[in-house]
């Protein structure tokens, strides 16, 4: 059934100011096929996406949908021609209901008077409601965006894309933000589509995703082309080769390193209702995991742990020692690093230069009397630019021109310019490329071998039990588990992360 | 791969760097050719940046407060309240030159630490909190001083913005070139400065980075008091009294000297230098366009239209760059 080709971009070229991006790329995606199209950061993907969409015009080649060369001049064109987009960022308007959204800028009209035609809200709660039942989606169609989770506001946006009779559906790293139990909704919607004949562009850097969902994988690299397959003949190797240009064996290394005192100590630690009685420790050379379901309150013990909330009740000890820790001023002085999981909105200024995000937590390490030693700086910067192999043109380049995994590079250099003892990381290697995701575990496994301790939060899995000596998991912001390193399996960790039903929530 | 990561410094981005400097030059050039006899006097141009003192020195404060995304309505206000009082102390013979001097600049400050507190610790936006400050002092003002400017002070007073450093050069020149020296040294080489353009780029990201974000924005706001407040002495020096309804509209040209430097308005971007052509572009066309006779009416119209293209040119040069 996938073999009339419904989309085809044959020869597609760009390049911005000189640099190619794009060097005659083909892609093929058949009729009602989940396509996987997959490359590091920066291979051209979302630019080959753009060009599709008519965001941004191409300098060479052609573009064949449903058998007729077309040219979208914008998305408004290509949501016309049956394209339709769900980006990894998602824009809903969140003061408007469920309803209003799906039929935003297409309203169901009671009067048509132009600019003055007034809206059938009811009809369009009825269509709204239609579309949910035959895709069994459990939202209301009359609550407000503002109260879904950021999955139910994907099925949303899915639902949208759908109800414009598309033919190719994008989707734009549709999981970054998700749990693994919404995953499999998104997926059984994925197969309602292909079902119905709807082809799905499916861009992700979860291999084990698009082993499980795609039908046919394409790989760009470096803006090339240099792989198109069916998923069937692919392993998870070669596939990984094909993406980075080399073998990468190890790809988890997990090192033993001796494992020492406690650094950190946290009992009884209360956040309201979010974070609840939690009590940890974790030794230096140890990498301690954090699992659970999104909401679990993992992120929330680590902030409140830091400072950035205040903690309603718990105890912190450092080396044995009680520390009142009111701030992440307060954390960083106790040398404790956080990096946290949404590099844009906590992590950088994205407005300042690379060096600028790198040595603002360490300002006191590079300045003298209130003021900043430029050569010091210059030369802390460049030190981390190199070690940690940030790809920027220079210390002064804005950090937003580079790459998600680059970034991420970035927010780790700064903190460990701070020189902590205890680094927490939380969902470190989201939404970054293969590479920089093996760079990101080798430097975990540098920090432990120093002797630091690390916290790891993680989504993934197979990230976390890869890299962790021990596990907790945590739901419904309480522990409800501790897993050591002889006894993972993803069986026991997700049992535990589904055991929110026995807390109470009265 | 490094090669296609380096970027060409293109003759585009120079001018987006440097194009106000260039338009301050070509306006600057224009009214050369066009009035050579008149602009081009050196008194002529000394008096320019004399014009420009007192509105510069009130950018200088307002950047501060840009940069980290805020903005300063109260600074017009500010001048009129320092003001009556800097006169109201400096009546001869009774206080010490130094009283009409630091109670002015005093009183700003402690007005930018009340305006600072409201925006970090009250979460009041920044637009209202100084609203309502401007209201409130001008009110004050008035009833400082019943109402009435306040005259009768001494020759020390008026010589503070009067006087001439070798006979030639401007005290208001004097003052305005130290600010800005300490402004740039400031913004350039502390560790304030970048924590103020960090607070400005991203506030939650600084807060998490270990930087006080209340003690920053407090600290900007109560720079811009101190600085309104300094230039309220200045203005009451110079009309050597001190009006209730001085200062009207200073808070608007202020800004604008700000935006013209290409200072952005969400905080986080700006250079120094760009407030000071601001403030100096807004004086010389003011002057280039008196000494062309054309009417007051028209230079508020051209003066309007400067600040519109300014801001469309940063906005389009950014969304270019992308």
């Amino acid at each position: 059934m996938a073999n009339a080709n419904l989309l085809e971009m044959r020869g597609i070229c760009k390049s911005y100011a000189d640099v190619p991006v794009l060097d005659s790329v083909d892609f093929r995606v058949g009729r009602g096929e989940v396509h996987a199209l997959m490359g590091e950061n920066g291979a051209g993907k979302s630019t080959l996406v753009k060009i599709l969409m008519g965001i941004v015009p191409r300098n060479a080649g052609e573009i064949i949908l449903d058998g007729r060369a077309v040219t979208f001049r914008s998305p408004r064109e290509a949501m016309d021609g049956g394209l339709a987009m769900i980006h990894q960022e998602l824009n809903p308007v969140l003061d408007l209901e469920v309803a209003e959204n799906i039929f935003l800028g297409r309203e169901v009209r009671s009067l048509s008077l132009g600019p003055l035609s007034t809206v059938n809200r009811r009809r369009m709660r009825q269509d709204c409601q239609a579309l949910f039942d035959r895709f069994e989606i459990p939202i209301s169609p009359t609550a407000m965006m503002r109260e879904l989770s950021v999955a139910q506001m994907q099925l949303v946006e899915i639902v949208k894309a759908i109800s414009l009779s598309s033919k190719v559906v994008i989707m734009d790293e549709p999981t970054s933000a998700i749990t693994e139990r919404e995953v499999a909704i998104l997926f059984r919607q994925i197969n309602l589509m292909r079902e119905r004949g709807v082809s799905v562009i499916y861009i992700s850097h979860k291999i084990e995703e698009v082993f499980q969902i795609a039908d046919r994988i394409t790989v760009l690299r470096d803006g090339r082309q240099v792989g198109a397959d069916a998923v069937s003949a692919l392993s998870r190797d070669a596939l990984i080769k094909l993406m980075v240009g080399r073998e990468i064996t190890n790809f988890l290394p997990k090192e033993t390193v001796p494992i020492g005192e406690v650094v950190l100590e946290v009992s009884g630690l209360t956040w309201g209702r979010r974070v609840l009685d939690v009590s940890f420790a974790v030794r230096a050379g140890e990498i301690l995991g954090l699992a659970g379901l999104v909401g679990a309150g993992r992120s929330e013990t680590v902030e409140t742990l830091f400072g950035m909330h205040k903690a309603s009740a718990g105890e912190i000890r450092i080396r044995g020692r009680q520390a009142a820790i009111r701030s992440p001023r307060g954390a960083i002085k106790r040398r404790i690093a956080l990096i946290t999981e949404d590099r844009k909105m906590t992590g950088l200024n994205l407005v300042g230069t690379v060096e600028e995000n790198i040595s603002i937590a360490a300002l006191d390490r590079v300045s003298r009397f209130g003021m900043i030693r430029k050569r010091r700086e210059h030369a802390s910067a460049d030190e981390y630019i190199q070690r940690m192999n940030i790809k920027t043109f220079s210390r002064a380049a804005l950090v937003s021109s580079l790459s998600g995994g680059n970034q991420q590079k970035v927010v780790l250099a700064k903190w460990l310019l701070t020189d902590p003892d205890v680094v927490i990381f939380d969902e470190p290697t989201r939404g970054i490329d293969v590479g920089a995701k093996r760079e990101i575990y080798l430097l975990i496994g540098e920090l432990v071998r120093h002797g630091k301790a690390v916290v790891l939060i993680s989504s993934e899995l197979l990230e976390i039990m890869g890299l962790a000596d021990r596990i907790l998991v945590m739901a419904a912001g309480r522990l409800t588990g501790e897993v050591q390193r002889r006894d993972f399996s993803q069986e026991r960790i997700m049992e535990l992360a589904a055991r929110f039903n026995e807390v109470e929530h009265g | 791969m490094a090669e296609a990561l380096r970027r060409k410094y293109t003759l585009a981005r120079f001018f987006q760097d440097f194009g106000l400097v260039f338009m301050f030059l070509a306006v600057v050039a224009a009214l050369v050719v066009l009035s050579p006899g008149a602009f081009a006097r050196p008194q002529n141009l000394i008096g320019i940046i004399k014009q420009a003192s007192i509105n510069g020195v009130l950018a200088t404060g307002m950047m501060f407060v840009i940069l980290t995304g805020g903005i300063d309505l109260s600074v017009g206000s500010i001048v009129a309240f320092t003001g009556v009082i800097a006169a109201s102390l400096a009546h001869p013979g009774e206080h010490s030159l130094a009283v009409a001097i630091l109670a002015p600049v005093l009183v700003g400050a402690a007005i930018g630490v009340f305006n600072g507190l409201s925006v970090a610790k009250g979460d009041i936006p920044p637009f209202i909190v100084t609203l309502a400050s401007m209201i409130m002092f001008r009110g004050a003002a008035l009833i400082f001083s019943n109402g009435a400017p306040v005259f009768n002070v001494s020759d020390g007073f008026e010589q503070i913005a009067s006087g001439f450093v070798l006979g030639w050069v401007p005290y208001l020149v004097v003052y305005f070139a130290i600010i800005t020296a300490i402004s740039a040294f400031v913004l350039r080489q502390t560790v304030f400065g970048r924590r103020v353009y960090a607070v400005g780029g991203n506030p939650v990201s600084a807060a998490v980075s270990g930087i006080n974000v209340h003690a920053v924005i407090v600290g900007v706001y109560a720079l811009s008091g101190a600085l309104a407040g300094f230039a309220g002495l200045l203005l009451a020096s110079r009309t050597v009294s001190g009006s209730p309804t001085a200062g009207e509209g200073y808070e608007l040209t202020a800004i604008a000297a700000v935006i013209i430097g290409g200072v952005s308005m969400s905080g986080g971007v700006g250079k120094w230098w760009g407030t000071v052509i601001g403030a100096l572009l807004i004086s010389v066309i003011g002057n280039g366009l008196d000494i062309l006779n054309v009417s007051a009416y028209f230079q508020l119209v051209i003066m309007g239209a400067i600040i519109y293209f300014a801001v469309l040119v940063d906005t389009k040069g950014k969304v270019s760059r992308r």
